[in-house]
C-alpha cells in the first residue's frame, strides 16, 4: 500500500476523493482552506470557491438532492454564516451523503474568535467526528458519508489548526465508484413549511436517539479503549488524544471517534474499569459536561477552558498526583520578549499601503474587516479601528452615521477588500442605500482572496481551477444598485486617494471609493525594478519609512533610509512620499 | 531512531519546504514521523517554526518542551526564540546569515549580536556555516534551506541518496541540479 505525510488538511482532500464525493464547495478560511485547495486538483470532483458558506452549504444541499455526494469545508467562524442552512438541513435530512468540515481555531493562530464548535452539532442535532491525525482524518470523511447516508443525516467533521496544519503518515486507498443517485422528489421531506417541518422534528429526535444506541452497541465503531492502568482512565478525543497518550504513557484512555451524540453505555463500562477517571479535552468542557449530566463519577481538573493545550499542558494537570506523569521542563527560559519582533506585515508592493496611509494622514476612524487588510491596524500606519466578523465593516460604518445622526459620517470609512465585499458586504452596502445612510466605504479590490492563499473570487476573472472565468465588475455592481458616488483611485497615488477620502466623507451621501490595484500575488506582471534611495538627497526625514513597508529599511549609523532591492516590487509608492525626491527606480 | 528537530526561519526562506522534504526522507527511511508548523497570518518576513519529530511511533505533533535533539536556525538570530525547547544535549546548526527585523531595519531596536554569541556558548554542539556564501556560490539564496539540509544530514543517521532522492523529487525540476550541488556543498562543510 502506498503511504504518503500528508497535512490534516490533504488527507481530508484525500478522503473527499476516495469516499467517493463529487462535488466541493467552500470559502477559504485559516485552517480550512487547503482542504479545498487540495481538492481542486482530483478531475473526479467538481469544485468551486463559493461566495460565502451559507452559499456553499445551500449549494451541497443542491448537490445531495440531485444525487451526488457533497461536502463543504469551512473555518469555525464560517460555520455561523453557514448555521442558517445547517440547522434546517438536520430536519430536512439528506439524500447522497453530505460531509461539513468545521476547523476550529484554538489559540486564535490567525482568528477573530475561539469559539468551540462542537456545540454546533448539539445545537444542531447532528453527529459530530473529531480525528487525531491525518489517517484518521481521511478515513472519517468515508466514515461521515456512511453515516450521513445511514441516517439521512448531514454529518460535521471537526479538525483543529493543529491537526488541519500537521502531517503525519496516511495509507492511500482508491476511490469508491459511488453511483450517482436519483433526484430526490419528495416534498414532506424537503419542503420545510411548519406543517412539514413538525413533522420532521420528531424525525431529528428518533435519529439522534438510532445513531447514539448505534454507537453505544458498536455498530458505529467509533472508540477504541486502551486499557493499561487501572489506577487512571482519560476520555478524550482527536489531537488531545496524542498529546495524552505522551503526557500519560500508563493511562487506560477511551478515545472518542464521535464527540456528538456520545455513547454513555461505552463510556460507562470503561468508568467501571477505572478507579480514577478524568475527561482530557480542548476548549470548552463539551464532553465532560454531558458525562456529569449523566450522572457518572468523573474527578475533576483545573484545566484552563483558553487556549491551545499541549503535551506540556496535559502533564501539568495530573504533576501533584500519584500517577506516572511523563516530566517536561525547560533549563533554558523564554527570551522572545526581549528580541526584535517579527509582526505580519503587509507585504511590499502591497496595494492596500497607499489608502491606509492617506487615511492616517487624514485622521479618519475606519471600520474595518477580515483580510490582509486588517494588518492596517499595526503602527506606523494604524488605521484601522474596528474589526469584528466578515462583512462587517460597512454596516457598522452605516451604524456609526445612524448613531450619531451623520456626525461621525464625516470622520469615518468602512474598509473592505474585494472577497468579503462579496461574501457579505454586499448586503450591508444595500442596507446603507436604502435607509439613505451618507457613509463612505472603501473597497479594496485586489482581485484575490489574500490573506488564506490567493484564492480566486468572483471579482478575479479565473476560477478555482485557474481557467478564465466570468468576473463581477464591483463599480457596475455598486452604480446597479443605484449608488451615485461611485469612484475608481489608485492606491498608490497618495494625494488622489486623499482627495478622494476628503471630498467623499464631506458628501452626505452614500460613497464608495474602490481602489484599482491588484495584490502581487494575483498578478505578478506588476512587479517592476526595484527602486532605491539617494544618499546624498536623503534628509533621514523617516516620511518613507512610515509607509510601514518591510522593503525600506533604516540605517541608523548613517541615519539614512535605504531599499532592499531583493524585496521592493518596484510599486511606486515611496518616491510619492519622499519630499526630497531622493528616491528613484533603477532604470529610470 | 528517535529524533525532535526543530527547524526555524524567516518567511520566505524555504523552512517549510524543507521540513516537508525531511518527512519524506523519514518516511523513506522507514520511521513514522509527524511535523507541525502554523501558518495563516505569518506573511513574508514572519518567524517560521517547523516541529519534526521522528520516532517507532510518534504521538503529538509539537516538540515538548526541552526534548529538542537538533535546531536548524535558517537565520542568525532566529533560534533565540525557541530556547524553551532545548537542552544541555541540543545540537544547534545555525546559518550565520542574517535577515534585519522591522524594529531593527527600522532603527528602533537592536539586531542581538551579543544575545547570540552569549547563546550560541551554551550549545555543546553548534555548527556555523555561512548558508547564504555557500548558497550564493552555487547558485543564489534561494537554495540556502538545501544547504542547511545538507548540514542536518552530516549529523543524522540516513543514507545521503534517501536525502538526494527526495529532493529530487520535491524541488522544482529545473532546480534539481543546483539543489542537489547546493545540498553537497552544506553536507561537506
Amino acid at each position: 500500500m502506498e503511504r504518503k505525510v500528508l497535512s490534516g488538511n490533504a488527507a481530508i482532500a484525500r478522503g473527499a476523493y476516495e469516499a467517493g464525493i463529487g462535488l466541493v464547495s467552500s470559502y477559504p478560511g485559516t485552517p480550512s482552506s487547503e482542504i479545498t485547495d487540495t481538492v481542486k486538483v482530483y478531475d473526479e470532483i467538481y469544485s468551486e470557491w463559493a461566495t460565502n458558506e451559507k452559499v456553499a452549504l445551500e449549494v451541497a444541499i443542491g448537490s445531495s438532492i440531485a444525487g451526488t455526494r457533497s461536502m463543504t469545508c469551512m473555518k469555525h467562524v464560517g460555520l455561523n454564516v453557514a448555521s442558517d442552512p445547517l440547522m434546517t438541513l438536520s430536519y430536512t435530512g439528506v439524500n447522497a451523503g453530505i460531509v461539513i468540515v468545521v476547523a476550529d481555531d484554538p489559540n486564535m493562530f490567525s482568528s477573530q474568535n475561539e469559539q468551540d464548535s462542537r456545540h454546533y452539532a448539539r445545537f444542531a442535532k447532528i453527529p459530530m467526528l473529531e480525528p487525531s491525525d491525518s489517517n484518521e482524518a481521511k478515513q472519517f470523511v468515508k466514515i461521515a458519508v456512511e453515516i450521513s447516508e445511514k441516517y439521512s443525516t448531514p454529518v460535521l467533521l471537526r479538525s483543529v489548526t493543529r491537526l488541519s496544519h500537521s502531517m503525519s503518515v496516511v495509507d492511500i486507498g482508491e476511490r469508491e465508484n459511488a453511483s450517482r443517485k436519483d433526484l430526490d422528489v419528495n416534498i414532506p421531506k424537503w419542503v420545510m413549511v411548519p406543517a412539514n417541518a413538525r413533522k420532521r422534528h420528531y424525525f431529528v429526535e428518533e435519529r439522534l436517539k438510532n445513531i447514539q444506541n448505534d454507537y453505544n452497541d458498536g455498530i458505529l465503531q467509533l472508540t477504541s479503549e486502551e486499557l493499561n492502568s487501572k489506577k487512571i482512565g482519560i476520555i478524550t478525543t482527536g489531537i488531545t488524544y496524542q498529546y495524552v497518550k505522551e503526557a500519560l504513557p500508563q493511562a487506560s484512555i477511551l478515545k472518542l471517534g464521535m464527540v456528538y451524540p456520545l455513547p454513555f453505555k461505552k463510556i460507562q463500562e470503561f468508568c467501571e474499569k477505572v478507579e480514577n477517571l478524568f475527561v482530557v479535552e480542548e476548549l470548552d468542557p463539551f464532553i465532560e459536561n454531558a458525562i456529569r449530566a449523566h450522572g457518572l463519577a468523573l474527578q475533576r481538573l483545573n484545566r484552563s477552558v483558553i487556549g491551545e493545550l499541549s503535551v506540556e499542558k496535559v502533564s501539568k494537570l495530573f504533576e501533584n498526583t500519584d500517577f506516572e506523569v511523563s516530566v517536561f521542563s525547560s533549563k533554558y527560559s523564554d527570551i522572545n520578549e526581549r528580541l526584535p519582533q517579527r509582526p505580519p506585515n503587509m507585504c511590499p508592493g502591497c496595494s492596500h499601503r497607499g489608502i491606509f496611509y492617506a487615511i492616517n494622514r487624514l485622521k479618519l476612524f475606519a471600520s474595518g474587516d477580515i483580510g490582509c487588510y486588517t494588518l492596517g491596524l499595526l503602527p506606523p500606519l494604524s488605521a484601522i479601528h474596528s474589526t469584528v466578523c466578515m462583512g462587517a465593516s460597512i454596516s457598522m460604518a452605516h451604524g456609526i452615521d445612524k448613531g450619531s445622526y451623520g456626525e461621525y459620517a464625516r470622520k469615518s470609512v468602512a474598509v473592505i477588500g474585494d472577497s468579503t465585499f462579496l461574501h457579505t458586504g454586499i448586503n450591508g452596502l444595500m442596507n446603507s442605500f436604502y435607509n439613505s445612510g451618507t457613509s463612505t466605504v472603501v473597497i479594496l479590490d485586489n482581485r484575490i482572496t489574500g490573506m488564506t492563499g490567493h484564492q480566486p473570487n468572483p471579482a478575479t476573472g479565473i476560477s478555482i481551477k485557474g481557467t478564465p472565468a466570468p468576473q463581477v465588475n464591483i463599480e457596475t455592481l455598486c452604480r446597479g444598485m443605484g449608488i451615485k458616488n461611485v469612484r475608481i483611485v489608485d492606491p498608490f497615488n497618495v494625494q488622489e486617494c486623499m482627495d478622494a477620502l476628503k471630498e467623499e466623507t464631506a458628501k452626505e451621501e452614500l460613497s464608495v471609493i474602490i481602489t484599482n490595484r491588484p495584490c502581487i500575488f494575483a498578478d505578478k506582471s506588476v512587479i517592476s525594478s526595484p527602486y532605491f534611495v539617494i544618499e546624498d538627497k536623503c534628509t533621514g526625514c523617516k516620511a518613507c519609512v512610515n509607509l510601514g513597508c518591510p522593503a525600506i529599511l533604516w540605517d541608523s549609523e548613517k541615519r539614512l533610509a535605504f531599499i532592499d532591492e531583493t524585496l521592493c516590487t518596484g510599486c511606486g509608492l515611496c518616491p510619492k512620499v519622499c519630499r526630497f525626491e531622493a528616491i528613484k527606480q533603477r532604470g529610470e | 531512531m528517535k529524533s525532535d528537530i526543530l527547524m526555524v526561519g524567516v518567511g520566505g526562506q524555504g523552512t517549510v519546504l524543507a521540513s516537508d522534504i525531511l518527512c519524506d526522507v523519514i518516511l523513506s527511511a522507514g520511521y513514522d514521523v509527524k511535523k507541525s508548523e502554523i501558518h495563516g497570518m505569518a506573511q513574508r518576513g514572519g518567524s517560521v517554526i517547523s516541529h519534526v519529530r521522528i520516532a517507532e511511533t510518534v504521538f503529538s505533533p509539537v516538540i515538548p518542551a526541552g526534548s529538542a535533539d537538533v535546531i536548524v536556525s535558517f537565520e542568525k538570530m532566529e533560534f533565540l526564540r525557541y530556547l524553551e525547547y532545548i537542552n544541555d544535549e541540543t545540537i544547534l546548526l545555525l546559518n550565520e546569515g542574517k535577515i534585519y527585523p522591522p524594529g531593527a531595519a527600522g532603527g528602533e531596536e537592536e539586531y542581538p549580536d551579543k544575545l547570540i554569541e552569549e547563546k550560541i556558548a551554551i550549545f555543546k554542539k553548534a555548527y556555523i556555516l555561512n548558508a547564504f556564501g555557500i548558497a550564493d556560490n552555487v547558485f543564489n539564496r534561494k537554495v540556502t534551506s538545501t544547504v542547511m539540509l545538507g548540514k542536518l544530514a552530516s549529523v543524522m543517521d540516513i543514507d545521503v541518496n534517501i536525502w538526494k532522492n527526495v529532493i529530487a523529487e520535491k524541488v522544482p525540476s529545473k532546480t534539481v541540479e543546483k539543489n542537489l550541488k547546493a545540498f553537497d556543498a552544506g553536507y561537506n562543510v
